[in-house]
């Protein structure tokens, strides 16, 4: 099976201190580390272990710019076959359908059988799974956390609201967007990516994969972000202070009074 | 000594000499051994290098200690000295047993000595006798926890103990009586009370032909005894009667340290190594399959593992018996083996079998034989890391660490920020400040909220004490001690040389640090830096010469214990600094968890990225460590590494002893104590 996994590289929030520049239409990025999207991460996971049962080739792709080879290359060290890199400075400034854009045109200029995105990303929206598959016009199923393969077809899981399972089965080829917890994502060390360092990664741009100037990129999104801001705290929310033992008081004799506990 | 009235030399079996027999026995029996031994030598031919040819001094004085000194045996009190016994039983009786092997086809073989070595020899089987009846009885009937085999690791070696320690008393009986019926006939006497002279007194008044005839039948039964035993060794746990003396000789000489990936390939070609770690047989060393070897199944180390007391999937005991179990079968005596799986991780080994182990060394400080543990697991889990089979729980902090160079993944800017609050001004190498001593802070003092107390506690006793210290700020990366341990070989390269590189920039002359993982780590895993201290050296001696001054405690009614972190204590021997250091408070009460402290001191968890690791247990090892102390009678439990203190305060608050019991730095109580403060 061909499959393609679309992988982004995102700042690592659960490790930085986020604040604000002084434009508020974006955070500080002088000391941000980046590292490949958690959900993504998975999805590629997903993909190698699909390859391990029943053969294939397994691709990550990427829209952005040189740095994100760096993400790539940790993919294939994990185990993915190939890199791909697409990258063009009019692609800059793209919103979620233009991303996805970019994505079918590379995906039409492969043979796939199957592509692979995270359910969404840390600093996104959760929109280019579902639109590269209605560019592609391919089926499409979502936060996906089983993947059994069968005869042209998927047997997939879906986990809905209260804890059950549902199952589907899904026609090839298809885009599926994976939930964390689909699988245990193999540990890449610094010398997992050396091994992968001379790899060549094809790069292509807006000309190669057939995209007309101006088709995506800042002048031809029509969502555009305008604002980034702390809500402020809000009327209702109580901080209590003090130490441990204080604040265990405090919020005993809270919700005895709110009528919490008895 | 007289001549002897018959001997197995001139006698005839049905008319044949019966000397071509007893020159057959030991011809066959000694081929048969070099057999055995030629095949279990083959996988050491096949593993990985290792230098223990070097150090040859040391490596004389270990055996002097460890194997002919027996100096681990009276840790456990009835099976030491009962083995000491054996030991020494052996070792005067297998120059008799070999006497006896030529006495077969040769009249007379004197040995040097013979007229003092006789009554000794006697004597001493008569102890071992004793002994052996003792143990026979230990092991059928009041056999300890430790030798009990559990239903998942295979069949209980009862039978084969027992069996052997028949084989043992069927030597010393048929030499006793070979002895016996001489001695009856007239050659000699034994001292009052051996063997021989029971069969003497017994055997007194019988005919000459009666005893030549029993003479024979001893000698007969002692020669194939004699070497059925010796083929026999090498199929079991008996086998370290051979190679302990060997694998002694060739133990661990240095503590602390961390086997390099593979030996004879510097840190700078680590590229170059194909597969890193353990992953099948043969990737141990040659060192590690005679560990197997060597392994006698006492169950020592099992019994002190703290891994194993709160029941993660850990047995040190069976990393050993499985290993050796492994290479019996894909290393058959007959016939063709390499039939077991490559992978050893699911089929012998279990992944959480290995990252349950926090490195804390008690299985090792325990072992009669030297038998060593850590670079085995270590390097198992090299071979997982490569795989990328690591647990989820780690892959974040590694990551953060990889990125950050810390486990938390906080800004490097941000590492000295608790100097600000440490009193005295802290200089700051990396914004150009100079001075003659590093103190070496390390992640966990850097950023955690409680722990930058004992980095603010150093800072004032640094100061106190008039050293001219700084620190490396942003340019500190963590020590990478556990990121080793747990296998991330390159990513502890990366740190390592980074670190160096700030450390020799910064132009110190010494390096002081508050954490025993960073101290084990800068002194035993890093090469060419300044001498390294733990700061408890430099308060005892602080102390010493009156700089720093301590006033008395203000609650004298507490009683303290000193927990011995593992890398200061058993990894490095700093037992005493630190207890100097305490008992210098005037009117402080210091017990020891007497049994438990000092080198058998208990684990508190493991530091590092054991603190992330979440292992399979029933109880937390920092519980059963609070719950040792509270039994000492102590209120306060004192230790000197910020891992430890981590694990007791949280093992404190899970077991609801708050205001009962309490955990505090060596730095801090210190700290506290000065005068004028």
């Amino acid at each position: 099976m061909e499959i393609l996994v679309c992988v982004k590289r995102v700042p690592d929030m659960a490790e930085n201190e986020i604040s604000l520049d002084s434009g508020g239409a974006d955070i500080k990025r002088d000391d941000l580390v980046y590292s490949v999207n958690e959900w993504d991460n998975y999805a590629v996971e997903e993909a190698i272990q699909i390859v391990d049962r029943v053969g294939g080739n397994v691709t990550v792709v990427s829209v952005g710019d040189a740095d994100a080879e760096e993400i790539l290359r940790r993919e294939m060290a994990m185990g993915a076959n190939q890199g791909l890199l697409l990258s063009d400075p009019g692609f800059e400034g793209s919103d979620g359908a233009g991303v996805a854009a970019i994505l079918a045109a590379a995906v039409r200029k492969g043979s796939y059988d199957l592509v692979l995105t995270g359910a969404l990303a840390d600093d996104g929206a959760a929109q280019v799974g579902g639109m590269l598959a209605a560019l592609l016009d391919w089926p499409y199923a979502s936060v996906v956390n089983l993947i059994e393969v069968k005869d042209g077809a998927l047997r997939i899981g879906r986990e809905i609201e209260g804890g059950a399972q549902e199952r589907s089965e899904i026609d090839l080829p298809c885009v599926l967007s994976i939930q964390t917890g689909i699988n245990e994502p193999r540990y890449v060390g610094i010398r997992g990516i050396r091994k992968v360092a001379s790899i060549e990664i094809p790069v292509l741009d807006g000309p190669a994969l057939g995209l007309a100037a101006g088709a995506v990129g800042a002048g031809a999104a029509r969502v555009r972000r305008a604002d980034y801001f702390v809500p402020p705290a809000g009327a209702g929310a109580e901080m209590i202070e003090g130490s441990t033992a204080e604040v265990a008081v405090k919020l005993a004799a809270l919700l005895k009074a709110k009528g919490g506990i008895k | 000594m007289p001549v002897p009235p018959f001997s197995p030399a001139t006698a005839t079996l049905g008319g044949f000499p019966a000397w071509i027999l007893f020159l057959l026995i030991p011809l066959a029996g000694t081929g048969c051994f070099a057999y055995i031994m030629w095949k279990r030598l083959a996988p050491l031919l096949r593993a990985a290098p290792d230098p223990r040819f070097r150090q040859v001094p040391a490596r004389l004085a270990l055996v002097l200690k460890i194997w002919l000194g027996q100096w681990r045996h009276p840790r456990y009190l009835l099976a030491g000295v009962l083995h000491i016994i054996l030991f020494f039983g052996f070792l005067t009786l297998g120059a008799r047993s070999t006497q006896l092997v030529f006495l077969g086809f040769m009249k007379s073989f004197p040995l040097p000595l013979e007229a003092v070595y006789g009554p000794v020899k006697d004597i001493a089987a008569a102890a071992t006798f004793v002994a052996v009846a003792i143990l026979a009885v230990r092991r059928a009937f009041f056999m300890p926890e430790r030798y009990k085999v559990p239903p998942a690791m295979g069949r209980d070696h009862t039978p084969e103990a027992l069996f052997v320690l028949g084989m043992i008393l069927t030597l010393l009986v048929s030499e006793s009586l070979y002895e016996g019926t001489l001695q009856a006939a007239g050659a000699g006497a034994s001292p009052a009370l051996t063997l021989p002279w029971a069969f003497r007194l017994m055997l007194a008044g019988a005919a000459t032909p009666a005893l030549k005839g029993l003479n024979l039948a001893a000698y007969a039964v002692h020669d194939l005894t004699f070497f059925f035993f010796l083929c026999f060794l090498p199929l079991g746990k008996h086998f370290h009667v051979i190679t302990s003396l060997f694998n002694v000789f060739f133990m661990r000489v240095r503590t602390g340290n961390v086997k390099p990936v593979r030996h004879g390939i510097p840190d700078s070609q680590l590229d170059e190594v194909k597969s890193f770690g353990v992953k099948k047989f043969e990737d141990f060393t040659w060192k590690h399959i005679l560990d197997f070897y060597s392994c006698v199944d006492c169950g020592r180390c099992t019994d002190r593992c703290p891994a194993n007391f709160v029941k993660r999937p850990l047995s040190p005991r069976f990393i050993s018996i499985k290993g050796r179990d492994y290479a019996f079968r894909q290393y058959p005596l007959v016939g063709e083996g390499g039939h077991e799986p490559e992978h050893l991780i699911g089929s012998i080994y279990s992944a959480e079998e290995i990252w349950a182990c926090t490195t804390c060394g008690a299985c090792e400080e325990e072992c009669p034989v030297g038998i060593e543990y850590i670079d085995k697991i270590v390097d198992l889990r090299r071979g997982m890391v490569e795989d990328g089979l690591v647990p989820q729980s780690i892959q974040k902090p590694l990551s953060a660490i990889e990125k950050r160079g810390n486990p938390y993944g906080k800004l490097e800017k941000k590492r000295a920020e608790w100097a600000a609050k440490a009193g005295p001004e802290v200089k700051l190498a990396d914004a150009g400040d100079t001075a003659e001593t590093l103190y070496f802070v390390d992640s966990i003092s850097s950023y955690d909220d409680r722990m930058v107390k004992i980095a603010q506690a150093t800072a004032r006793l640094l100061d106190r004490s008039g050293v001219d210290f700084m620190v490396l700020g942003k340019d500190e990366k963590d020590s990478g001690h556990e990121v080793r341990r747990f296998g991330e070989e390159m990513l502890f390269q990366s740190l390592k040389e980074q670190n160096t590189e700030a450390i020799k920039a910064s132009g110190a002359t010494r390096i002081v640090t508050s954490d025993p993982h960073a101290y084990n780590s800068l002194k035993n895993d890093y090469e060419g830096l300044p001498p390294v201290a733990h700061v408890s050296e430099l308060i005892a001696a602080g102390i010493q010469s009156g700089k720093l001054k301590l006033r008395p405690l203000e609650e004298p009614e507490k009683t303290y214990t000193f927990h011995d972190p593992c890398y200061l204590g058993r990894h490095n021997g700093i037992y005493d600094p630190p207890r100097e250091a305490i008992d210098a408070i005037p009117g402080l009460k210091r017990v020891e968890m007497e049994g438990h402290c000092r080198d058998r001191s208990f684990c508190c968890g493991g530091g590092g990225l054991n603190l992330f690791h979440e292992s399979e247990e029933e109880r937390r090892m920092g519980s059963v460590r609070v719950e040792q102390a509270h039994k000492a009678g102590a209120q306060v439990i004192v230790t000197a590494c910020p891992y430890c203190l981590t694990n007791m305060e949280d093992a404190i608050k899970v077991a609801g002893l708050e205001g009962q019991m309490e955990a505090i730095d060596l730095c801090e109580l210190v700290d506290r104590q000065l005068q004028d403060k």
